[in-house]
């Protein structure tokens, strides 16, 4: 589905858990996610530190695609 | 006798669905489910003497804690094969099955096997390092996935001159191996071209590797963009309208957002079958981040967020399906002027 959005044109980024799948399949902008059954929460940690968790990634995510890229790049997200 | 080892998830290991897919590694005697078909086709050259249960998601979100676990459990025992699977279409079981056999074959030195579906994306990503055998693409193989991969081990085992990988049934590794043939290059190079000009079937010694890339897409102008969420993660409204399937979907759905902050439970939920609901069902934004992509929207990062989100289940879905809902959904929002997607996969 990333590649087909991606070959209409549209600028695109895959939230993926299994950032190594992604690549194979061929997205080119990707951020790591927390899990699979959550990819952007975690019941551990408490409502203001899952939020937090979420905008930075969601955050990281519209950075790559303000981000020109030359290769296929994973973004690296902090927590 | 050789002894093998076999690996398996919760799910063939008899431990639960999806509500146990963080179960972590362990090390049983004997055989368990798939494990007991596999031995009695083994018998008597080889023995399966222990069996590996980790689930799913535990190797695929703790990979390398779950790959130090399992070779850790392997130092503690003897064993001259390694086995996986069968996986089918299972990304992340298939995933498991072949990372763990490449480490294992790289730390013992022994040979590993598994098996699973072509379009499983293990395959592409693993197929040169180990033997993977083409399986079927669900459980319903099993009689005949198993009873494949244990000829081929068989022959290992005892030292069988070994077949090409279409002979016997695996993935090229893309290895060639030197044979004698009474034709002679030029001979069979002119065949072959007279067999094309003819319009004859022909097989190519030499085939050239598919590679399907989509050139990357333009960086946008966030502030003045319009961003839509698309995701594989199957989130819906409570009810499912457009009755999408929970496995091997076909159909996808586009479901009104404006005006909402976040998604909430209970009016939005997850229909997927391939990971325990309960978080996603509990708050949705953990799938589809609306809630914080709103404030993202409000604090003026980002111009606004398209009306709608589009969504399927991306479980034992083929290629084909993904590919045709991919190019739908891409028409629609080229027809709605959306600028950029996020999309959440699970």
């Amino acid at each position: 589905m990333v590649k087909e959005i991606e070959r209409a044109g549209i600028t695109i980024v895959q939230m993926a858990n299994l950032v190594s799948i992604a690549k194979t399949v061929g997205a080119n902008r990707i951020v790591p996610t927390v899990s699979i059954p959550h990819p952007l929460g975690d019941p551990n940690l408490s409502k203001e530190e899952e939020w937090k968790l979420r905008k930075h990634r969601v955050g990281v995510a519209l950075e790559s695609l303000e981000t020109g890229l030359e290769e296929p790049t994973v973004f690296e997200v902090k927590f | 006798m050789k002894k093998a080892i076999h690996y398996i998830n919760q799910f063939f290991g008899q431990i639960g669905g999806e509500d146990k897919a963080d179960f972590e590694p362990e090390i049983r005697e004997g055989v368990i489910g798939p494990g007991m078909l596999l031995k009695s086709k083994l018998a008597p050259e080889v023995d399966v003497t222990h069996t590996i249960i980790c689930g799913d998601n535990f190797f695929g979100s703790n990979e390398q804690e779950a790959i130090e676990r399992i070779i850790s459990f392997l130092r503690g025992v003897e064993f001259d094969l390694f086995v996986a699977g069968p996986a089918f279409m299972a990304g992340r079981y298939g995933f498991a099955c072949a990372k763990i056999c490449k480490v294992v074959q790289e730390t013992f030195n022994v040979p590993v096997v598994t098996s699973m579906y072509v379009e499983n994306p293990a395959v592409e990503m693993f197929h040169k390092d180990l033997y993977i055998f083409s399986g079927g693409d669900s459980a319903g193989a099993m009689r005949h996935d198993v009873p494949a991969m244990a000829a081929f081990i068989k022959k290992l085992a005892t030292g069988q001159e070994l077949l090409s990988a279409k002979e016997e049934g695996y993935f090229p590794r893309g290895i060639r191996h030197e044979s004698f043939t009474d034709q002679l290059g030029a001979d069979r190079v002119v065949n072959m071209l007279l067999q094309k000009l003819r319009g004859e079937e022909f097989v190519t010694e030499m085939p050239m590797p598919k590679i399907d890339r989509v050139a990357i897409a333009p960086t946008i102008d966030l502030k003045n963009a319009t961003i839509a969420f698309v995701t594989s993660g199957g989130i819906v409204p409570v009810g499912n309208p457009d009755r999408i399937q929970s496995a091997s979907a076909t159909k996808w759905g586009k479901y009104h957002i404006e005006g909402l902050d976040r998604l909430a439970g209970g009016e939005f939920q997850t229909i997927h079958a391939g990971f325990d609901p309960s978080f996603a069902n509990d708050n949705p934004n953990v799938i589809v981040p609306l809630d914080v992509l709103r404030e993202y929207e409000k604090e003026g990062r980002i111009g606004r967020i398209h009306e709608y989100i589009y969504s399927t289940v991306g479980t034992g879905t083929t290629q084909a399906d993904a590919a045709r809902m991919g190019a739908e959904i891409a028409q629609q929002l080229r027809d709605a002027n959306v600028s950029a997607v996020v999309l959440t996969s699970t």
